[in-house]
């Protein structure tokens, strides 16, 4: 969001996806419109306005985070991942992403973003899942299309490829 | 002369995994929220806070002199436009339609009704100022039951729609025949059913960009649309009065939309208009879920009465169904078709029943309008007549596979007629559908088990839910669809354009376009086997009035077999031509010429031969043509499909109610689906699967919920249950093939499928786990709360 005259603004910087950014923001910029329309970053969706959908999960400080309930404000300093960022520098998948296209774990793809990075940090501090761990800890994220089942097979997919 | 080539690989019926995928996975595709363009601006809408009320003033100033503020309109200033379009009354009667206009004028008829908007630089600033616009309201009463507003003394919505009855519809056999029916059989069943309004919600809200041209007069709109052509005709003919290539519409990558973004809405309107009055600023306008909620179109809400008349030996002899249809506050565009021709001639389902009868009568309440949701209208009818079939287990004590298999449509009964003025149903075998899910699921021991826990006294109890359905999608042949017959103000036929450009690349347009469903991917698999050119060789383009000649969109499940065969039959066309000039290229007569794998070969001779990749430059180049012919393999079809399709198939669930708690356990869900032939297994499951969450999710679940005042309760995404990942069952699929002759490929639509069958399923399975310690009919969804109450009801 751009500032107005009348509005004031607070300097910010952090890190996205490896790069850093400095900003002047209204405090009351939420982070995933920083990152969609200040920094261009539009592979963060917004599906809801109660926190519930979570189309908008990015990492904060490696942990996921529904970044339309963090203000931007709140985000100075951090080093935020968002969908962007997540593949290698050669552009080499990640392994969620992988088995998101290897299990059709998508449909329309909105909530896939969100999906994925929450998907990613569960890896992270869970390398194996249950289904049922899988299916718990995608609590915060709606998927209209899938049913889910496909989204937990294109986790266990991702978990599969490191052992 | 080329080498014979290996034979390649056939991609109809490959898993293959989604092109479309990569750039949806990375975070590179754009949704209508991702387009920005240069100077765009944004609106906000003031909204009514009230179910109805007159406005009695509204005041803007402080609003216009907020920052970033270009400008405040209100409905006066819109009223050089019409309102929008009623594109699908009713056929056969009177309808009295009432459509919205581009913002509400002296009354509004639903809460979040649009009375005002501001334009301004930011969106941060256009809500800010659309929150400081004062709006005076003199409330009104008002009514959101269907049944209660067609009654004396309801508050009237339109002074057009008297006792706001927006239409009363009928089919199937007289009443008189029916009654006389009812009241000869052996068993006589009255039910009640509800079945609850639902709000589609597909993740990604709906929204317009819309940039006007000052210069040439032409309109580019960037909306959320499954049919932009559609949306382009309409808007031009009848809301604005300009001329239809004065407007583009494209729809960028769409976040699912379950029906939802087929209808014309005020803010596509809203933001063209808006952008001239700016003299060409582009003005975007994007719903939050909120707004979403409250005025994007829901789905079902039906009261239903039932009059069932069967044999002893569970044969269905007579139906009366008698339902009252809301459709909200106004007339959505296609509004009226679904609870008549798309549920009431659907009713029928699977059975053969003698004597049938719907009587349908729609209404205006204070809600938001009601309009297609997935299934639109099958769901409904699939409830009603799956239900039916329990009734009449319970009632004669037949078991309800029974009940289905003696009631069934038989294989050698098709083309069969239902009586209810459906088309003639082209193709089925139910029993196949039955027997395997029955199978496969373990009828036997489940009812076994089912005993012993009833007869052990067991708190958990089992309950086995059927459901064989039949849909109708591939919609439709116009001369059936149209004006004269079901009252759908257009044709329904489909467009493609298939192209082999000189390098040996093949572009296709589509009228047909995705929204989730993997065109790109399914679309390239098909023209690849039927050239015989590289899967990635083939480009497939939709989404855009510039691309594909017309397109009426893409629902009712009518891509593949409706906008697939155009693209099927184009490629025909581009085959012929090339044989032709392949003939001439090897001197030979064409009818000594054949075509496989990409390469045409005179018969007898391995040596002579040309690739299709040769003959399209040779086309194109034009240097040497057979006489009359023109240049290029290009060529375009316009399908109008001779018939619908009718898939099917038996979905079982297998629940345990704990009695204790109302609490439902999903312990299995198998369904056995036929929707022809498949060309990407991945896609069709997948389809499958969303299908039936959706479906199994309004019977566990979701439920619009409004108060008698009109005020929305369910009105975000923390109020209404979209179901999760851990609420959710494992979906065992598996699939019987039997194809269509309706059109060349065989084939029939999957994307509504587990919608329209999965409810009754769970329903059944519910009822059955307890139905004999409850009266009447647990509405749904099966909160615990509800299940509990009814089984202590007395």
């Amino acid at each position: 969001m751009s500032a107005t005259a009348s509005a004031p603004v607070t300097a910010i910087s952090m890190t996205v996806n490896g790069k850093e950014h400095s900003a002047e923001v209204e405090p009351r910029t939420l982070l995933v419109h920083f990152l969609r329309d200040a920094l261009g970053l539009t592979g963060t969706h917004i599906g809801c306005d109660t926190s519930s959908c979570g189309a908008c999960v990015v990492h904060l400080d490696g942990d996921p985070v529904k970044s339309c309930t963090v203000l931007a404000v709140q985000a100075d300093g951090a080093s935020i991942t968002t969908i962007e960022g997540l593949a290698g520098e050669d552009g080499s998948l990640h392994p969620v992403q992988e088995g998101f296209w290897e299990k059709h774990g998508l449909q329309c793809g909105y909530c896939t973003p969100g999906m994925i990075m929450t998907g990613a940090a569960l890896l992270e501090r869970n390398p194996h899942p249950t289904e049922e761990q899988i299916r718990h800890e995608l609590e915060g994220n709606l998927c209209r299309c899938t049913g889910y089942q496909n989204i937990v097979r294109a986790i266990q997919f991702a978990a599969e490829q490191s052992s | 002369m080329v080498a014979a080539p290996e034979a390649p690989e056939r991609m109809v019926g490959k898993a293959l995994k989604r092109r479309e995928d990569p750039r949806l996975i990375t975070g590179g595709a754009q949704f209508l929220d991702d387009v920005k363009l240069p100077g765009m601006t944004h609106a906000a809408f003031v909204r009514s806070p009230h179910a109805h009320a007159r406005i009695a003033s509204i005041d803007a100033s402080a609003a216009s002199s907020m920052p970033g503020v270009l400008g405040v309109f209100a409905g006066d200033d819109f009223m050089d436009l019409n309102p929008l379009p009623a594109a699908w009354q009713a056929g056969g009667v009177t309808n009295h339609p009432v459509t919205p206009r581009v913002l509400a004028v002296g009354e509004v008829h639903q809460v979040g009704d649009p009375v005002a908007v501001v334009v301004a630089e930011d969106a941060y600033q256009a809500r800010d100022a659309a929150q400081a616009v004062i709006v005076t309201w003199d409330p009104l009463p008002a009514v959101v039951d269907a049944k209660k507003a067609t009654e004396a003394g309801a508050p009237q919505l339109h002074e057009e729609a008297p006792n706001n009855i927006v239409l009363e519809w009928s089919c199937g056999k007289e009443a008189d025949r029916v009654d006389a029916a009812l009241a000869a059989a052996d068993v006589r069943i009255s039910h009640h059913l509800i079945n609850q309004r639902l709000i589609p919600t597909p993740m990604e809200p709906r929204g317009s960009i819309a940039r006007f041209d000052p210069a040439t007069g032409d309109y580019t709109l960037w909306a959320t649309s499954q049919a932009p052509h559609v949306h382009r005709l309409l808007l031009a003919a009848f809301v604005f009065g300009i001329p239809e290539q004065k407007i583009r519409v494209i729809a960028p990558d769409m976040g699912g939309g379950f029906g939802a973004k087929i209808f014309v809405y005020y803010d596509m309107a809203a933001t063209m208009a808006l952008s001239k009055k700016l003299g060409g600023r582009p003005v975007k306008f994007w719903e939050d879920r909120s707004e979403n909620y409250m005025t994007t179109t829901h789905g079902r809400d039906h009261i239903t009465d039932l009059e069932i008349g069967a044999g002893k030996d569970g044969s269905i002899t007579a139906l009366k169904v008698k339902t009252w249809a809301n459709l909200g506050a106004y007339f959505s565009t296609i509004a009226a078709g679904i609870p008549t021709t798309l549920y009431g001639r659907m009713v029928a389902g699977c059975y053969k029943i003698p004597n049938i009868r719907v009587d349908v009568v729609a209404a205006y309440t204070n809600t938001a309008m009601v309009d297609a949701y997935r299934g639109a209208g099958r769901p409904e009818a699939a409830y009603v007549i799956e239900r039916v079939c329990d009734l009449v287990a319970q009632a004669t004590g037949v078991d309800p596979a029974e009940v289905r298999r003696r009631n069934f449509i038989q294989p050698e009964d098709f083309p069969y007629d239902t009586g209810v003025g459906m088309l003639p149903y082209d193709s089925g075998n139910y029993e196949l559908t039955l027997d395997k899910a029955l199978e496969q699921v373990g009828y036997t021991g489940l009812r076994q088990e089912q005993k012993r826990r009833r007869g052990a006294g067991e708190r958990k109890l089992l309950g086995i839910g059927l459901s064989s359905y039949v849909e109708v999608c591939g919609v439709a042949p116009s001369k059936w669809i149209g004006l004269p017959g079901e009252g759908w103000g257009a044709g329904l036929w489909e467009s493609a354009n298939v192209k082999v450009h000189l390098t040996g690349k093949v572009v296709v347009t589509t009228g047909s376009l995705p929204h989730g469903q993997g065109h790109e991917t399914s679309f390239a698999q098909l023209v690849s086997d039927r050239l015989g050119i590289p899967y990635d060789d083939i480009e497939i383009e939709h989404s855009d009035t510039q691309a594909a000649p017309f397109g009426f969109g893409s629902y009712g499940s009518r891509s593949l077999s409706v906008g697939g065969t155009a693209i099927y039959k184009s490629v025909d066309k581009v085959v012929t031509k090339a044989m032709k000039l392949a003939a001439h290229m090897l001197e030979a007569a064409e009818d000594d010429i054949t075509f496989e794998n990409g390469v045409f070969s005179v018969k007898g001779s391995s040596e002579s031969s040309k690739t299709i990749q040769e003959v399209a430059l040779a086309a194109h180049v034009g240097y040497d043509l057979p006489e009359g012919m023109e240049p290029f393999l290009d060529e375009t079809t316009y399908y109008d499909p001779p018939n619908c399709t009718f898939p099917f198939g038996t979905h079982v669930c297998v629940v345990e109610v704990d009695t204790e708690t109302g609490g439902i356990d999903m312990l299995r869900y198998l369904a056995v689906d036929d929707v022809g032939n498949v060309v990407n297994p991945l896609i069709v499951d997948g389809q499958i699967h969303g299908g039936i969450a959706q479906g199994l999710a309004q019977a566990m679940f979701e439920g619009a919920v409004y108060d008698d005042d009109g005020q929305l309760l369910t009105g975000t995404l923390s109020d209404y249950a979209i179901p999760k990942a851990s609420q959710l069952p494992w979906y065992e699929l598996d699939r019987t093939v039997t194809p269509t002759s309706v059109n060349p490929m065989g084939v029939k639509g999957a994307g509504e499928a587990g919608t329209i069958a999965s409810t009754p399923a769970v329903a059944n399975a519910v009822n059955d786990a307890v139905g004999h310690l409850i009266s009447g009919e647990i509405a749904m969804p099966f909160t615990p709360e509800r299940v509990w109450r009814a089984i202590n009801a007395h």
